[in-house]
Protein backbone atom coordinates (compact mmCIF):
# COMPACT_ATOMS: atom_id res chain seq x y z
CA UNK A 1 0.00 0.00 0.00
CA UNK A 2 1.43 3.39 -0.99
CA UNK A 3 0.89 6.66 0.87
CA UNK A 4 -1.25 7.91 -2.04
CA UNK A 5 -3.47 4.82 -1.65
CA UNK A 6 -3.63 5.00 2.12
CA UNK A 7 -4.96 8.56 2.26
CA UNK A 8 -8.01 7.48 0.24
CA UNK A 9 -8.85 4.72 2.74
CA UNK A 10 -8.81 6.73 5.96
CA UNK A 11 -12.59 7.03 6.33
CA UNK A 12 -13.13 3.37 5.44
CA UNK A 13 -10.50 2.51 8.06
CA UNK A 14 -12.08 4.70 10.74
CA UNK A 15 -15.49 3.19 9.97
CA UNK A 16 -14.12 -0.34 10.28
CA UNK A 17 -15.15 -0.99 6.69
CA UNK A 18 -11.87 -2.34 5.30
CA UNK A 19 -11.58 -6.05 4.62
CA UNK A 20 -9.20 -7.74 7.11
CA UNK A 21 -6.32 -8.03 4.67
CA UNK A 22 -6.47 -4.38 3.58
CA UNK A 23 -6.87 -3.28 7.17
CA UNK A 24 -3.74 -5.22 8.10
CA UNK A 25 -1.76 -3.52 5.33
CA UNK A 26 -3.17 -0.16 6.37
CA UNK A 27 -2.10 -0.62 9.98
CA UNK A 28 1.33 -1.93 9.01
CA UNK A 29 1.93 1.02 6.70
CA UNK A 30 0.78 3.44 9.37
CA UNK A 31 3.18 2.02 11.94
CA UNK A 32 6.15 2.64 9.64
CA UNK A 33 5.21 5.92 7.95
CA UNK A 34 5.32 9.21 9.83
CA UNK A 35 3.74 11.09 6.91
CA UNK A 36 0.64 8.91 6.88
CA UNK A 37 0.51 8.86 10.65
CA UNK A 38 0.34 12.66 10.61
CA UNK A 39 -2.28 12.57 7.85
CA UNK A 40 -4.58 10.19 9.74
CA UNK A 41 -4.13 12.24 12.91
CA UNK A 42 -5.13 15.36 10.97
CA UNK A 43 -8.23 13.62 9.64
CA UNK A 44 -9.19 12.72 13.22
CA UNK A 45 -8.59 16.31 14.26
CA UNK A 46 -10.67 17.52 11.30
CA UNK A 47 -13.58 15.29 12.35
CA UNK A 48 -13.35 16.64 15.90
CA UNK A 49 -13.25 20.26 14.66
CA UNK A 50 -16.25 19.68 12.39
CA UNK A 51 -18.11 18.39 15.44
CA UNK A 52 -17.51 21.77 17.14
CA UNK A 53 -19.20 23.79 14.41
CA UNK A 54 -22.43 25.51 15.38
CA UNK A 55 -25.11 24.51 12.89
CA UNK A 56 -27.18 27.24 11.29
CA UNK A 57 -30.53 27.96 12.91
CA UNK A 58 -34.09 28.82 12.05
CA UNK A 59 -35.04 32.48 11.82
CA UNK A 60 -36.48 33.92 15.01
CA UNK A 61 -39.84 34.41 13.30
CA UNK A 62 -40.15 30.77 12.26
CA UNK A 63 -39.02 29.57 15.65
CA UNK A 64 -41.56 31.76 17.45
CA UNK A 65 -44.31 30.68 15.08
CA UNK A 66 -43.54 27.02 15.73
CA UNK A 67 -43.38 27.42 19.50
CA UNK A 68 -46.69 29.24 19.34
CA UNK A 69 -48.29 26.55 17.16
CA UNK A 70 -47.03 23.88 19.57
CA UNK A 71 -48.42 25.75 22.56
CA UNK A 72 -51.88 26.15 21.05
CA UNK A 73 -52.13 22.73 19.41
CA UNK A 74 -55.29 21.03 20.76
CA UNK A 75 -54.49 17.95 22.84
CA UNK A 76 -56.87 15.80 24.80
CA UNK B 1 -21.11 16.80 19.14
CA UNK B 2 -24.15 18.87 19.99
CA UNK B 3 -26.21 18.92 23.13
CA UNK B 4 -27.11 15.74 24.94
CA UNK B 5 -30.85 15.26 24.72
CA UNK B 6 -33.11 13.20 27.00
CA UNK B 7 -33.98 9.66 25.88
CA UNK B 8 -36.49 9.08 23.08
CA UNK B 9 -39.09 7.89 25.59
CA UNK B 10 -38.85 11.15 27.52
CA UNK B 11 -38.86 13.24 24.35
CA UNK B 12 -41.90 11.49 22.92
CA UNK B 13 -43.74 11.73 26.24
CA UNK B 14 -42.87 15.43 26.39
CA UNK B 15 -44.13 16.11 22.87
CA UNK B 16 -47.34 14.20 23.51
CA UNK B 17 -47.95 16.05 26.74
CA UNK B 18 -47.33 19.40 25.05
CA UNK B 19 -44.22 20.15 27.09
CA UNK B 20 -42.79 23.34 25.62
CA UNK B 21 -39.32 22.84 27.00
CA UNK B 22 -39.02 19.49 25.22
CA UNK B 23 -40.14 20.99 21.96
CA UNK B 24 -37.80 24.00 22.24
CA UNK B 25 -34.94 21.67 23.05
CA UNK B 26 -35.53 19.59 19.89
CA UNK B 27 -36.08 22.69 17.81
CA UNK B 28 -32.73 24.11 18.88
CA UNK B 29 -30.87 20.84 18.64
CA UNK B 30 -32.02 19.54 15.28
CA UNK B 31 -33.22 22.43 13.12
CA UNK B 32 -29.72 23.36 11.91
CA UNK B 33 -28.93 20.04 10.29
CA UNK B 34 -32.56 19.78 9.12
CA UNK B 35 -32.13 23.07 7.26
CA UNK B 36 -29.02 21.78 5.59
CA UNK B 37 -30.70 18.54 4.64
CA UNK B 38 -33.75 20.38 3.28
CA UNK B 39 -31.52 22.73 1.32
CA UNK B 40 -30.18 19.81 -0.72
CA UNK B 41 -33.67 19.14 -2.09
CA UNK B 42 -35.16 22.58 -2.66
CA UNK B 43 -33.99 25.64 -4.54
CA UNK B 44 -33.83 28.43 -1.97
CA UNK B 45 -32.94 28.97 1.67
CA UNK B 46 -36.45 30.35 2.29
CA UNK B 47 -37.97 27.22 0.83
CA UNK B 48 -35.75 25.06 3.05
CA UNK B 49 -36.90 26.99 6.09
CA UNK B 50 -40.52 26.29 5.16
CA UNK B 51 -39.74 22.60 4.76
CA UNK B 52 -38.29 22.52 8.26
CA UNK B 53 -41.28 24.41 9.61
CA UNK B 54 -43.74 22.03 7.93
CA UNK B 55 -41.77 19.09 9.26
CA UNK B 56 -42.04 20.27 12.86
CA UNK B 57 -45.76 20.89 12.43
CA UNK B 58 -46.17 17.36 11.06
CA UNK B 59 -44.08 16.00 13.92
CA UNK B 60 -46.08 17.34 16.81
CA UNK B 61 -49.38 16.79 15.01
CA UNK B 62 -48.44 13.19 14.25
CA UNK B 63 -46.45 12.24 17.35
CA UNK B 64 -49.30 9.96 18.51
CA UNK B 65 -48.52 7.75 15.53
CA UNK B 66 -44.82 7.37 16.38
CA UNK B 67 -44.31 3.71 17.27
CA UNK B 68 -40.65 3.72 18.20
CA UNK B 69 -39.58 1.35 15.45
CA UNK B 70 -36.79 3.77 14.60
CA UNK B 71 -35.22 6.46 16.72
CA UNK B 72 -37.26 9.63 17.06
CA UNK B 73 -34.62 11.51 15.15
CA UNK B 74 -34.72 9.11 12.19
CA UNK B 75 -38.51 9.36 12.17
CA UNK B 76 -38.41 13.17 12.14
CA UNK B 77 -35.75 13.33 9.44
CA UNK B 78 -37.71 10.89 7.26
CA UNK B 79 -40.74 13.15 7.46
CA UNK B 80 -38.48 16.01 6.42
CA UNK B 81 -37.08 14.13 3.44
CA UNK B 82 -40.60 13.29 2.25
CA UNK B 83 -41.75 16.88 2.52
CA UNK B 84 -38.55 18.19 0.92
CA UNK B 85 -38.76 15.71 -1.98
CA UNK B 86 -42.35 16.70 -2.76
CA UNK B 87 -41.44 20.33 -2.61
CA UNK B 88 -38.30 19.84 -4.70
CA UNK B 89 -40.21 18.16 -7.49
CA UNK B 90 -42.89 20.86 -7.35
CA UNK B 91 -40.07 23.35 -7.84
CA UNK B 92 -38.84 21.09 -10.63
CA UNK B 93 -35.49 20.85 -9.00
CA UNK B 94 -33.76 17.59 -9.83
CA UNK B 95 -33.26 15.58 -6.67
CA UNK B 96 -29.52 15.18 -6.37
CA UNK B 97 -29.67 11.97 -4.35
CA UNK B 98 -31.46 10.01 -7.06
CA UNK B 99 -28.61 10.07 -9.55
CA UNK B 100 -25.78 9.48 -7.20
CA UNK B 101 -22.55 8.71 -8.95
CA UNK B 102 -19.71 9.95 -6.79
CA UNK B 103 -16.46 10.66 -8.58
CA UNK B 104 -13.28 8.94 -7.56
CA UNK B 105 -10.65 11.59 -8.16
CA UNK B 106 -7.89 11.67 -5.56
CA UNK B 107 -8.73 13.69 -2.44
CA UNK B 108 -5.09 14.65 -1.94
CA UNK B 109 -3.21 16.50 -4.68
CA UNK B 110 -1.27 13.79 -6.62
CA UNK B 111 1.59 16.33 -6.85
CA UNK B 112 2.33 15.64 -3.19
CA UNK B 113 3.35 12.08 -3.93
CA UNK B 114 6.32 10.59 -5.78
CA UNK B 115 5.78 9.71 -9.42
CA UNK B 116 5.69 6.22 -10.98
CA UNK B 117 9.40 6.34 -11.92
CA UNK B 118 10.53 7.17 -8.41
CA UNK B 119 12.15 4.59 -6.16
CA UNK B 120 9.08 4.90 -3.88
CA UNK B 121 6.15 5.60 -6.17
CA UNK B 122 3.11 6.96 -4.36
CA UNK B 123 5.13 7.95 -1.29
CA UNK B 124 4.97 11.45 0.21
CA UNK B 125 7.39 13.91 -1.41
CA UNK B 126 7.28 15.83 1.86
CA UNK B 127 5.30 14.78 4.93
CA UNK B 128 2.34 16.93 5.89
CA UNK B 129 3.40 19.51 8.49
CA UNK B 130 2.16 18.94 12.01
CA UNK B 131 -0.56 21.34 13.12
CA UNK B 132 -0.30 23.45 16.25
CA UNK B 133 -2.78 22.86 19.04
CA UNK B 134 -5.38 25.58 19.38
CA UNK B 135 -4.73 26.66 22.93
CA UNK B 136 -6.08 30.17 22.81
CA UNK B 137 -9.76 30.96 22.41
CA UNK B 138 -8.96 33.35 19.55
CA UNK B 139 -7.21 30.64 17.58
CA UNK B 140 -9.95 28.12 18.35
CA UNK B 141 -12.52 30.58 17.02
CA UNK B 142 -10.53 31.10 13.84
CA UNK B 143 -10.30 27.37 13.33
CA UNK B 144 -14.05 27.00 13.77
CA UNK B 145 -14.66 29.78 11.25
CA UNK B 146 -12.29 28.11 8.78
CA UNK B 147 -14.09 24.80 9.20
CA UNK B 148 -17.52 26.41 8.84
CA UNK B 149 -16.44 28.17 5.63
CA UNK B 150 -15.01 24.91 4.29
CA UNK B 151 -18.28 23.08 4.98
CA UNK B 152 -20.30 25.83 3.29
CA UNK B 153 -18.26 25.51 0.12
CA UNK B 154 -18.74 21.73 -0.18
CA UNK B 155 -21.09 20.26 -2.81
CA UNK B 156 -24.58 19.81 -1.31
CA UNK B 157 -24.45 16.02 -0.97
CA UNK B 158 -21.11 16.03 0.80
CA UNK B 159 -22.33 18.83 3.04
CA UNK B 160 -25.38 16.85 4.08
CA UNK B 161 -23.52 13.62 4.80
CA UNK B 162 -20.82 15.45 6.77
CA UNK B 163 -23.43 17.34 8.78
CA UNK B 164 -25.48 14.26 9.61
CA UNK B 165 -22.45 12.14 10.48
CA UNK B 166 -19.86 14.43 12.03
CA UNK B 167 -21.94 17.28 13.45
CA UNK B 168 -25.09 15.37 14.47
CA UNK B 169 -23.24 12.14 15.16
CA UNK B 170 -25.88 10.04 13.40
CA UNK B 171 -25.08 6.43 12.52
CA UNK B 172 -23.95 5.51 9.01
CA UNK B 173 -26.84 3.03 8.67
CA UNK B 174 -29.42 5.69 9.52
CA UNK B 175 -27.91 8.18 7.09
CA UNK B 176 -27.91 5.63 4.26
CA UNK B 177 -31.54 4.67 4.92
CA UNK B 178 -32.58 8.30 5.14
CA UNK B 179 -30.92 9.33 1.89
CA UNK B 180 -31.47 6.01 0.16
CA UNK B 181 -27.81 5.57 -0.71
CA UNK B 182 -25.43 2.63 -0.28
CA UNK B 183 -22.88 2.42 2.51
CA UNK B 184 -20.11 2.68 -0.08
CA UNK B 185 -21.54 5.88 -1.57
CA UNK B 186 -22.10 7.36 1.85
CA UNK B 187 -18.49 6.65 2.73
CA UNK B 188 -17.15 8.22 -0.47
CA UNK B 189 -19.15 11.40 0.17
CA UNK B 190 -18.07 11.51 3.81
CA UNK B 191 -14.44 10.92 2.94
CA UNK B 192 -14.37 13.57 0.23
CA UNK B 193 -16.01 16.07 2.58
CA UNK B 194 -13.58 15.36 5.42
CA UNK B 195 -10.57 15.48 3.10
CA UNK B 196 -11.71 18.83 1.69
CA UNK B 197 -12.10 20.31 5.17
CA UNK B 198 -8.72 18.88 6.21
CA UNK B 199 -7.09 20.51 3.26
CA UNK B 200 -8.65 23.89 4.13
CA UNK B 201 -7.38 23.52 7.68
CA UNK B 202 -3.94 22.63 6.37
CA UNK B 203 -3.90 25.78 4.29
CA UNK B 204 -4.98 27.78 7.31
CA UNK B 205 -2.36 26.29 9.64
CA UNK B 206 0.52 26.54 7.19
CA UNK B 207 -0.21 30.18 6.36
CA UNK B 208 -2.02 32.58 8.71
CA UNK B 209 -2.63 30.23 11.62
CA UNK B 210 0.94 29.00 11.78
CA UNK B 211 2.22 32.42 12.78
CA UNK B 212 0.27 32.79 15.98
Amino acid sequence: MTCAELVELVTAYLEGALDPETEQRFVEHLALCDGCDIYVEQMRRTIAEVGEVEPESLSGTTRDRLLDAFRTFPRD
Amino acid sequence: MGVVLPTDDDLVAGLRAGDEETFACLLNGWSGSMLRLARSFVSTAASAEEVVQDTWLAVFQGIERFEGRSSLRTWVYRILVNIARRRGSAEQRTVPWASLEPDHDPTVDPGRFRGPDDQYPGGWLAFPERWPTTETEVLAREVRATVAAAIDSLPARQQVVLTLRDIDGQRAEDVCALLDISMANQRVLLHRARAAVRSRLERYFTTAGGES
